[in-house]
């Protein structure tokens, strides 16, 4: 377990509005590179990709962990594949409105996924269903619920919660919680 | 810097039950500044990991030296509220903050007709004025609304009876939304606008209105004192969102 | 549509922290639609993060505030404007 955490078995819901409502045909996913180019997934699309199903333990800044969660989903490493990009950072994006920041590489190589399975059902809206971003190996917040896209950028720009003093980065290992961390 | 504010450590005293899954906790808090009625307080739990977690309490009764009262229902999965309603005991700790809030609150000072109308747990800080003002022995004209699901839910029955005849210039109603007592005159439902004018004030009255308890009941209640022609810069209000817990 | 908000009230003893006057009876003027209210009708989210308090209009961010151990972040890029009654001098 990382510094400071400590077990849940339960799965706390954390708000910071409204759960929004996304009707599935009107559902898409885009990722836009730093030259404006953009690609788009339509829901059915989304399925029709290769999917896994990751079991990974999830770390939130309020101190809760839950071990060993098995979600479905698409790894980001299949929807980069055809996406031409220098960037080195990105900024996903929510319906909602909600963002988060991180560097491009800690979405690559199998350590991110858009997911829209939790335990074996559909992801629920208060968890981000129809879908959410999955980031594990960082705390809890940057695996943005309700994602709608991911914004590719030579700049780091500092999403919903890293602007009011959350660290940028968010390791669990090195209890990254706020600036400064 | 001094802090503006502090967590202070408060420890339980005596408690009342006042329905099923209600319970009110009279706390000791040494240093305690005063309050005015409707002020509310933060209470912060703290288990032996660090987690912690907060809750804001409105206060039910003015201060009595350095006694508050509270009264928490029990949400159920709401961590702060089952363990202040079962867990909690006489003598334990916990941490508090206040008195805070300077909206919803009013001050005996004040001679206007006042309206308080209470959904479920909502009379809480709403009873705390009722208080305040036989406490000051204030002749503000006051009327109370209390919505409230059958008469097993009613918090502070028998103080309010008494209320109703002892305090001259309080009016006190109980609407039943579920099940009314035997020999009621209203049928059981909502609260509505019928309810508002004939159990409340004309609104050439001028009076301020308090509107207390879930966030629903509180929307209808305030856009129905509107319709009926309250000014909506009288009209105060304080929400419970479900996740109160 | 949820209901998983509690109001501006809620926001007294967070706020208490950092100015000596209540800001719940201030008015605030929305940014995104320009309606104005009393910041203790705001729609408060979460808190276990950080408060969010939204427009009860048009639900757009008004305020946040994060409270970190040693310190306090406040937002306020939603609000143009924040009149805070005083008493008269
Ligand atoms: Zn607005």
């Amino acid at each position: 377990m990382p510094p400071g955490q400590y077990l849940t078995e339960d799965f706390p819901v954390l708000s910071a509005g409204p759960t929004p409502n996304i009707p599935l045909d009107r559902w898409e996913f885009v990722i836009a590179s730093e030259d404006g180019r953009e690609y788009r997934w339509t829901w059915d699309e989304l399925l029709e990709l290769p999917a896994e199903e990751p079991t990974v333990d999830i770390h939130c800044v309020t101190k809760w962990s839950k071990l060993e969660t098995t979600w479905r989903g698409v790894s980001l490493d299949v929807l980069m594949e055809d996406v031409e990009t220098t960037a080195d950072f990105a900024l996903a994006h929510s319906y909602g409105g909600y963002t988060t920041n991180l560097p491009l590489e800690d979405l690559l190589d199998g350590k991110a996924w858009i997911v829209y399975e939790f335990e074996g059902s559909e992801l629920a809206p208060q968890h981000g269903g129809p879908a959410r971003l999955l980031v594990p190996h960082l705390y809890f917040w940057k695996s943005a619920k309700w994602v709608r896209g991911i914004q590719l950028q030579e700049f780091d720009e500092l999403g919903f919660w890293e602007s009011v003093g959350y660290h940028d980065y968010g390791d669990p290992w090195r209890e990254q919680r706020y600036q400064g961390d | 810097m001094s802090a503006r504010i502090e967590w202070r450590v408060a420890t339980l005293a005596e408690f009342r039950n006042e329905t099923a899954t209600a319970r009110t906790l009279l706390l000791d808090v040494p240093g305690w500044p005063g309050h005015l009625a409707g002020q509310h307080v933060d209470v912060r739990l703290t288990d032996a990991d660090g987690y912690s977690t907060q809750r804001s309490y409105s206060l039910g009764a003015p201060a009595d030296g350095e006694r508050v009262e509270l009264t928490v229902q029990k949400v159920p999965g709401g961590e702060v509220s089952e363990y202040l309603t079962d867990v909690y005991s006489i003598g334990d700790p916990i941490e508090l903050r206040g008195p805070v809030g300077g909206w919803f609150v009013w001050h005996p000072s004040r001679t206007a007709p006042v309206l308080l109308v209470a959904g479920g747990s909502g009379i809480v800080p709403l009873m705390a004025m009722v208080r305040a003002r036989r406490q000051a022995r204030s002749r503000a004209p006051f009327r109370l609304i209390y919505s409230v699901r059958s008469p097993a839910d009613q918090y502070f029955s028998s103080e309010l009876r008494r209320s109703a005849v002892d305090d001259s210039g309080l009016d006190v109603t109980t609407v039943y939304t579920r099940s009314a007592p035997p020999g009621a005159t209203r049928e059981p439902g909502r609260i509505g606008g019928a309810d508002l004018e004939r159990y409340g004030w004309p609104p050439q009255f001028e009076p301020t209105c308090f509107v207390c308890g879930p966030t629903g009941f509180v929307e209808k209640v305030a856009n129905t004192l509107v319709g009926l022609g309250h000014d909506p810069r009288r009209i105060r209000t304080e929400r419970f969102g479900p996740t109160g817990g | 549509m949820t209901q998983d908000y509690q109001d501006g009230n809620a926001l007294a003893g967070p706020l208490a922290e950092l100015f000596a006057v209540d800001v719940t009876a201030a008015t605030g003027r929305c940014v995104s639609c320009g309606d104005t209210g009393r910041v203790a009708d705001l729609r408060v989210y979460g808190h276990e993060l950080g408060w969010v308090a939204r427009c009860p209009s048009c639900d757009h961010v008004m305020l946040r505030l994060v409270r970190s151990p040693d310190a306090a972040w406040l937002d306020l890029q939603g609000t143009l404007s924040l009149r805070v009654p005083l008493p008269p001098s």
